[in-house]
């Protein structure tokens, strides 16, 4: 945000407030701190014995809430639950029928945002056509579409993969936006004095130019999706965590709710993970102070 | 005014901006002309339009009253035969040196081979082989300008423009690379305009020192540089240099009432 206002002020109106919550902007701020590349293996080593250690650190306060009588499954409880629902194959399944959804909504959303978020960054007309669709969206929380979706489409999948690819296009399309208004203007016209026309401009400087913000938004993108996922198994799903936790929750059945809450943020985190790598090898060209 | 001969003729522009309800006047109805192969460089305040005017020959602006023509023929939009070397350099920090030198040649659809023989040669002539493969943000901000240099010359110009190119460097870093600029024009002679807001480097590297005026931006004072000999430190040092040196300071900064243009209304 803070690279948009300085240079957006002075060559359009003002960049509207587009930034999905906070997110964005931490997002985008991580981006720039990250990889001073100072990092080498030996500083590296002393977060991970911390990461450790907080990790044991949670299952050991757990473990103790949960013997102190608090309405909690025990680790082992829980470690036991996943057990039996991997080996019956349910697990498995759940997460299969989990991740299609969120990569199929994910994917078809990055792959929408990102095209209107250029068409939107470069055309005035259109930017202007589109943009209060998308904050009107933006104000209404996915779960609240769920009903419309259902009636209008139905209660397969299709409804489902909708929200998520709403919440996931959402995300996107904001930041892709903010990344090709902030492209440099001064790279710009590098670009035409050495003879670059509009299309060799956009493919060369903006959409270059444009690749950090967009990774940024994949990944806010990708967070929301799999936030809008639990929501959307809440719609007559039949396998899939958020179906496996709610239906746990008709019998009280904390150890499974657990072995779903679980999963969700470990496939999360990895999914994240996987991104931020792609994200550090795209941008590596990047300064970063 | 008798334009025939000029490389590039500035005739009577006007660039005026909107600022609000209101008009700002950048340039007002400035003319100017520059001979083939001539060393021209421009020195004023802050503010006082050289960018515009620089913006406006290199096609990137236009002007809102009078011509700019280059070769005769009116500027519309940047070309090939104009090269424009910016104050920050404008690297495009995800290609490799070589990739920014290779960039106008890519567009103008230089074949691969051909390309990579030019752009080394480029390469070479501003001392960055060794950096050939290396981004810009590994690169210090006077090999960065001259990768920005090398780029230009890439396309092979006939006309460069310089916008403060060196404004941000160490002076150590700016006296090297006016020496290597000087040196590289002697032998391959463009014509070249340089603006910049220090008098020391306007006099040592011009044919002729042009000297702005602000609100409205105008031509104050033009300055003959005749030294024909080598410019060198002998040039720096000497008393030829500093009479020069004194002369446009003045008309830098003693710009006073009387030959000041009158100030139009809707000036802020
Ligand atoms: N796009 C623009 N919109 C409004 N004012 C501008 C614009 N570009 C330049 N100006 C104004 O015109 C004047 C001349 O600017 P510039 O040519 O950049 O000066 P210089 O390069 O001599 O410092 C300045 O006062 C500046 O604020
Ligand atoms: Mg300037």
């Amino acid at each position: 945000m803070s690279v948009l206002d300085k240079r957006g002020a002075g060559r359009r109106d003002p960049v509207p407030e587009t930034t999905p919550g906070t997110s964005t902007d931490s997002g985008a701020v991580n981006a720039a701190e990250r990889a001073p590349r100072r990092s080498r293996a030996g500083r590296r080593g002393l977060p991970l014995v911390l990461n450790a250690v907080s990790i044991a650190l949670g299952i050991a306060i757990w473990w103790a809430l949960a013997s102190a009588g608090f309405k909690l499954p025990t680790p082992p409880e829980v470690v036991a639950r996943a057990r039996t629902l991997i080996d019956n194959g349910t697990l498995g399944k759940d997460v299969v029928a989990s991740l299609t959804r969120v990569l199929i909504g994910f994917a078809l959303g990055t792959a929408v945002a990102i095209p209107v978020g250029f068409l939107m960054g470069w055309y005035a007309v259109l930017r202007g056509l589109i943009e209060p669709w998308i904050q009107f969206f933006r104000t209404i929380p996915p779960l609240a579409i769920i009903p419309l979706a259902v009636v209008v489409m139905g209660i397969d999948e299709t409804p489902k993969i909708f929200v998520i690819f709403l919440a996931a296009f959402l995300a996107c399309v904001i930041s892709t936006f903010q990344g090709v208004v902030s492209v440099d203007r001064t790279l710009i016209s590098a670009a035409r004095v050495l003879g670059a026309k509009d299309m060799t401009i956009f493919v060369r400087v903006v959409v270059p130019a444009s690749t950090p913000f967009i990774l940024v938004g994949m990944r806010v993108g990708l967070g929301s999706a799999w936030a809008t996922l639990v929501a959307a198994e809440l719609v007559a799903a039949q396998q899939g965590l958020g179906y496996r936790m709610q239906n746990a929750e008709l019998y009280y059945d904390l150890p499974t709710i657990f072995v779903g809450l679980i999963s969700i943020g470990i496939l999360g985190l990895l999914m994240d993970r996987i991104l931020l790598l792609a994200e550090r090898r795209l941008t590596a060209w990047q300064e970063r102070r | 005014m008798t334009s025939t001969t000029a490389k590039i003729s500035v005739q009577g522009v006007t660039k005026t901006f909107a600022l609000g309800r209101d008009t700002f006047t950048a340039l007002d109805d400035l003319s100017l002309d520059i001979a083939d192969n001539e060393f021209v460089t421009v020195v004023g305040p802050s503010g006082c339009g050289k960018s515009t005017l620089l913006n406006i020959l290199a096609g990137l602006e236009e002007p809102t009253a009078g011509l700019a023509l280059v070769d005769g023929v009116p500027v519309s939009g940047p070309g090939p035969e104009r090269g424009v070397i910016f104050q920050q350099y404008a690297l495009f920090p995800w290609l490799t040196v070589r990739q920014n030198v290779e960039f106008g040649l890519r567009t103008a659809g230089v074949p691969k081979a051909e390309r990579r023989r030019r752009a080394e040669h480029f390469i070479a002539l501003v001392g960055l082989e060794q950096f050939a493969d290396a981004l810009p943000k590994t690169l210090s901000g006077g090999m960065r300008q001259r990768c920005a240099i090398a780029r230009a010359y890439a396309v092979d110009p006939s006309i460069l423009l310089m916008d403060e190119p060196f404004g941000a460097l160490d002076a150590l870093t700016r006296v090297k690379l006016q020496e290597q600029l000087l040196d590289t024009w002697s032998k391959d002679k463009r014509t070249v305009l340089f603006i910049t807001h220090d008098v020391d480097e306007a006099v040592f590297l011009a044919n002729r020192v042009i000297v702005m005026a602000a609100r409205p931006g105008r031509v104050y004072d033009v300055i003959d540089v005749s030294w024909t000999t080598a410019r060198d430190e002998r040039f720096r040092l000497s008393p030829e240099f500093a009479a020069l040196r004194n002369r446009v300071w003045h008309s830098v900064y003693h710009q006073d009432g009387p030959t000041a243009a009158p100030q139009p209304s809707t000036t802020i």
